[in-house]
């Protein structure tokens, strides 16, 4: 602790040196961290490994004697097993449905909170709202008390106009589950996207407007390229979230017809059907598909933050 | 000048339209959580009528069926669970973050920008890809259905999203007022805690409220991890996911009470919620 205190704040980072005071001294640095990394080793990476190694053996918990060493036997299963291949598509089209309409939704409703109107506080607290319901109280609400065929609000809401009340869990299953997501996580985006918004040069908007630029080229020139990013940090986020959602389709359809994403199929082939072998198998493919989205979302991420720091 | 004039009429007519467009936009967002709201307050009679009753008398049956009044499984040992596990993982959250934070931004270790991003990258490691070797750790050291497993999970889930944001918010303290104190004889306790802790505090406390929120909202882990006695709110909320004959003003109230608090922590959080979620990156 002493070494701490004496030594200066925020030293430049320093070439490593040999003589043992500095070493000591970069260790006095460092002890502060290793609290929070190791904890982070232990319990994030270790089950990580653990899942790789398990997901080349035949396991079912079952039947725990007949474990045996099956190479890529397991992915070999996962990537043919019709059930699972169809929760991969289902996954790719959740997500990619999800992300998409809450981000077109939520910019749209950015620009809108972006200008100056009476209660402009109140709307945006009204918008956040969704976001701040527990996601399977949010579900359980559209489940019970929209869409139920006999007495949901959408249904009961048709009746006025006299159109059809349609079963809308039975009918569009998967499109049910989106709505009730995109409903949830449209104030993300929109979050997101008033700040891109907030943080652009007012000066250089002033410019172009004194210039003669109408609000479409305004939109088109400046603030479009502006939020460029930002729409790529929600989209990247919103997809790390949605990939790995459980809440909604557990929920809402548990997991039936044709709903059930990977992290569904995930749980129900451990928790319902003891394989423990084809589970880490898909646990690991589906992390496979993580990495990829998440090496875009780094990089994005890290833009922003050098941009920070250089502004800072 | 009439042109000008006319500009400014019509910007002034637009404007207002749009004004008008974005309080719709808030209404019909926030419409299904008003009906729940109403709902909750209905018979359940009123509850399940086509077309709504939206006028129904009101009464207060939901909620006194949800807390078990009149027999049934109480709410009360989950809601407890729920806050036990969301507290106690805020706090370690905070405690392994706090001196993290300060090893990243006021005094930077080397290559502090690649620890930042290893946390973060631990935050995109999906949580069904860890789940199958907790749940059998738990099961061979007898710690299934205990509230402490999930303390320790939601701790490791939140605290990179915590490090992120307090390692903003800790460098928005200015070194040369550090370097003052220090010049004027101050030792690092004192500096910390006259120094460093007002300007970051508030910043400190959105992070507990937005690690606070996602312990709160957990699902998946705890529905595998937990049985009857460390059950938490969302997993009482499952047991609603069948129908139940009439049980929507009961569903309503359940829906709303477990979800105040986390209501309640994110309209307090409401202006650093973009950077907590965005994990620091949007200010």
């Amino acid at each position: 602790m002493t070494a701490t205190t004496t030594a200066p704040v925020a030293a430049p980072p320093v070439r490593a040196e040999k003589r043992p005071s500095d070493r000591l001294r970069n260790w006095a640095t460092r002890a502060p961290l290793l609290p929070a990394l190791i904890f982070m080793i232990v319990v994030t990476q270790l089950p990580f490994v653990a899942t790789l190694v398990i997901s080349f053996f035949d396991w079912n918990s079952l039947y725990p004697d007949a474990r045996e060493f099956t190479g890529f036997a397991n992915y070999s299963d996962v990537l043919t097993d019709p059930d699972l291949r169809r929760s991969v598509g289902t996954t790719v089209l959740l997500t990619v449905a999800v992300v998409g309409a809450s981000l077109i939704l939520g910019l749209v409703l950015a620009l809108l909170l972006d200008r100056k109107f009476k209660g402009r506080g109140v709307v945006r607290t009204l918008l956040i709202a969704p976001f701040l319901i527990v996601p399977v109280a949010a579900a359980l609400l559209w489940k019970h008390v929209l869409y139920n065929p006999e007495y949901g609000l959408f249904n009961g809401l048709l009746h006025y106009v006299g159109g059809p009340e349609p079963d809308w869990i039975s009918n569009t299953p998967l499109l049910a589950v989106e709505a009730a997501l995109v409903w949830q996580w449209t104030p993300f985006m929109m979050l997101i996207l008033l700040a891109g918004l907030q943080s652009r040069d007012q000066q250089q908007m002033e410019a172009a407007r004194v210039d003669g630029a109408s609000n479409w080229q305004i939109f088109r020139y400046l603030t479009l390229p502006h939020l460029r990013r930002y729409l790529e940090l929600g989209a990247l986020l919103g997809s790390i979230y949605i990939v790995q959602n459980f809440d909604a389709v557990f929920t809402i359809t548990s997991g039936g017809l044709g709903t059930a994403n990977l992290p569904y199929t995930v749980y129900q082939s451990f928790y319902q059907a003891h394989e423990n072998g084809l589970a880490s198998a898909a646990g690991v493919l589906v992390v496979i598909g993580s990495i990829i989205i998440a090496t875009f979302a780094l990089r994005v991420v890290s833009s922003l933050f050098r941009e920070e720091v250089s502004r800072a | 000048m009439s042109a000008i004039a006319v500009r400014i009429r019509k910007g002034k007519g637009m404007s207002l339209g749009l004004g008008l467009v974005a309080w719709l936009a808030g209404i019909v967002f926030f419409l299904p959580i008003a009906w729940m709201a109403l709902t909750s307050f209905h018979s359940e009679e009123d509850a399940a009528t086509n077309p709504p009753s939206f006028a129904a008398a009101l009464t207060l049956d939901g909620y006194r069926e949800f807390f078990g009044t009149d027999g049934g499984a109480s709410p009360w040992p989950s809601l407890i669970n729920s806050t036990v596990a969301s507290v106690a993982s805020t706090l370690f959250v905070l405690v392994l973050a706090l001196p993290a934070a300060y090893a990243l931004s006021i005094r930077p270790v080397k290559k502090w920008t690649d620890v930042l991003f290893f946390f973060l990258s631990t935050k995109m490691l999906p949580v069904v890809a860890g789940l199958l070797p907790i749940y059998l750790f738990a099961k061979n050291t007898d710690m299934l259905d205990n509230i402490w497993l999930l303390v320790i999970l939601y701790t490791s889930m939140n605290l990179p999203i915590a490090v992120w944001m307090m390692q903003s918010f800790l460098s928005e303290v200015p070194v040369a007022v550090i370097e003052a104190a220090r010049v004027d004889g101050a030792r690092l306790p004192t500096i910390l805690a006259r120094v460093v802790a007002p300007i970051a505090l508030p910043g400190i406390a959105a992070t507990a409220l937005i690690c606070f929120i996602f312990s709160w909202n957990e699902l998946l882990f705890a529905r595998v991890l937990t049985g009857v006695v460390a059950e938490t709110a969302p997993v009482f909320l499952t047991g609603f996911i069948t129908s139940q004959g009439l049980f929507l003003a009961k569903v309503c109230a359940a829906s709303l009470v477990i979800s105040l608090p986390v209501l309640a922590a994110g309209f307090a959080a409401q202006d650093k919620l973009v950077q907590g979620l965005s994990l620091g990156a949007v200010k």
